[in-house]
């Protein structure tokens, strides 16, 4: 129970000045992904029955390492911000929220990474 | 915040069943969600039957007509009865309407009314709307200006006014803020489509001169960017305007003040 009255609820702590960059950071993510998505998917589909060697022989090539590097980078980014404002909508308690919301990030990122890593090692070592 | 089911106290019971109209030929039935703080007791829904022979067609007609001749203890707000005051703003059928213009024979069956959703209720079909209009307080709902006072008027041309066109029209009477799902689970700290759309209306009136401040305001992952463009407050506003377009412009001009 407080006195506080609601326009200064409605206030809060003021505007946070922060949005639009992850506003415009989802679309761009989102036009990127529609042409990084099949260019990604067709060559690891084909090389996803072959075993080992048919991914090695596949991510040797710098045309689809790069597109998978691009992929992997763009499409962390976009899942890190898309679970972001799930998160965000639908976890009130304020430390779950915050906890979830770092963990997404650092996960996303730690996958991204990984990817990457693994996709680099595959062309510059064979 | 998400609450999947409501609490023990919120529970909605079966109520009474008034009799029916003596002598009624044609009549309709109406479910009506009835809770009175002062009782202690749960909600519940009363079952009445209007004599439409004798009652106007809107439900707004039939609330009245149940208060009137069968239970002087129904509660509801109304007062213009024709779309203006935004009073009668109630759930009928399923979705937000005013229920002064909302004709019964737009429903099949029983007619089900219900406060707006997921406010916290005053009494009956009374929702408590004071977070909303200091909402609405927030965004500054007047012309702000710095210049010196013109000696006449602040003048704007026909083209400048035809863009106020679909958003000064908004009664306020809440429908689509309550019928968003972001605005249920946060609307503590999401504006709603309505303040939203206010904003709008101020922002791109020419003789406005805060439009920084109003967008500097706004910008905020949660009083603006809980929009989702889910369209349940296009779909419900009884007055036919368009919410998610004024934020899809006012997420537009975010964009371009960095862009």
């Amino acid at each position: 129970m407080g006195y506080r009255t609601d326009y200064a609820r409605v206030q809060q702590l003021g505007s946070a000045h922060e949005g639009v960059g992850h506003w415009w950071g989802q679309r761009i993510s989102s036009l990127a992904l529609i042409p990084l998505t099949p260019f990604f998917v067709i060559p690891f589909g084909r090389a996803l029955g072959g075993g080992h060697e048919a991914i090695v022989a596949t991510y040797s090539t710098w045309g689809n390492a790069f597109v998978a590097v691009a992929f992997l980078l763009v499409g962390f980014w976009h899942l890190a911000q898309g679970l972001q404002v799930v998160i965000e909508d639908y976890v009130p308690k304020k430390a779950l929220r915050v906890g979830l919301i770092l963990g997404n990030t650092l996960l996303c990122g730690a996958f991204a990474l990984a990817g990457v890593f693994a996709i680099l090692t595959i062309l510059l070592r064979g | 915040m998400v609450q999947l089911t409501l609490p023990k106290n919120s529970r909605i019971r079966t109520g009474k069943t008034w009799p029916k109209p003596e002598g009624a030929t044609r009549t309709r039935t109406f479910r009506i969600y009835r809770w009175n703080p002062d009782d202690g007791q749960n909600p519940r829904v009363d079952t009445y039957v209007v004599d439409l022979d004798d009652c106007g067609p809107m439900v707004l007609d039939a609330l009245i007509w149940i208060k009137t001749k069968i239970d002087p203890t129904l509660t509801f707000r109304r007062s213009c009865r024709e779309g203006i005051c935004g009073s009668c703003a109630m759930n009928i059928d399923g979705g937000n309407q005013l229920a002064c213009i909302f004709g019964m024979d737009e429903v099949k069956g029983d007619v089900a009314i219900y406060p707006l959703p997921h406010m916290p209720v005053v009494k009956d079909l009374v929702p408590d709307l004071t977070h909303f209009y200091a909402q609405h307080a927030s965004i500054m709902p007047w012309l702000e200006t710095k210049s010196n006072e013109p000696a006449k008027e602040w003048r704007q041309s026909i083209e400048d006014r035809e863009k106020l066109d679909g958003l000064y029209e908004c009664v306020m009477c809440a429908c689509c803020s309550t019928s968003c799902p972001s605005y249920w689970w946060n609307g503590d700290r999401y504006l709603g489509p309505a303040a939203l759309l206010h904003a709008y209306r101020w922002i791109i009136d020419s003789r406005d001169e805060a439009t920084g401040e109003r967008l500097d305001e706004l910008h905020d992952p949660f009083k603006l960017y809980r929009c989702h463009t889910i369209m349940n407050c296009a779909k419900t506003c009884p007055k036919g305007l368009n919410p998610a377009k004024a934020i899809a412009e006012i997420k537009k001009l975010m964009v371009e003040r960095v862009v």
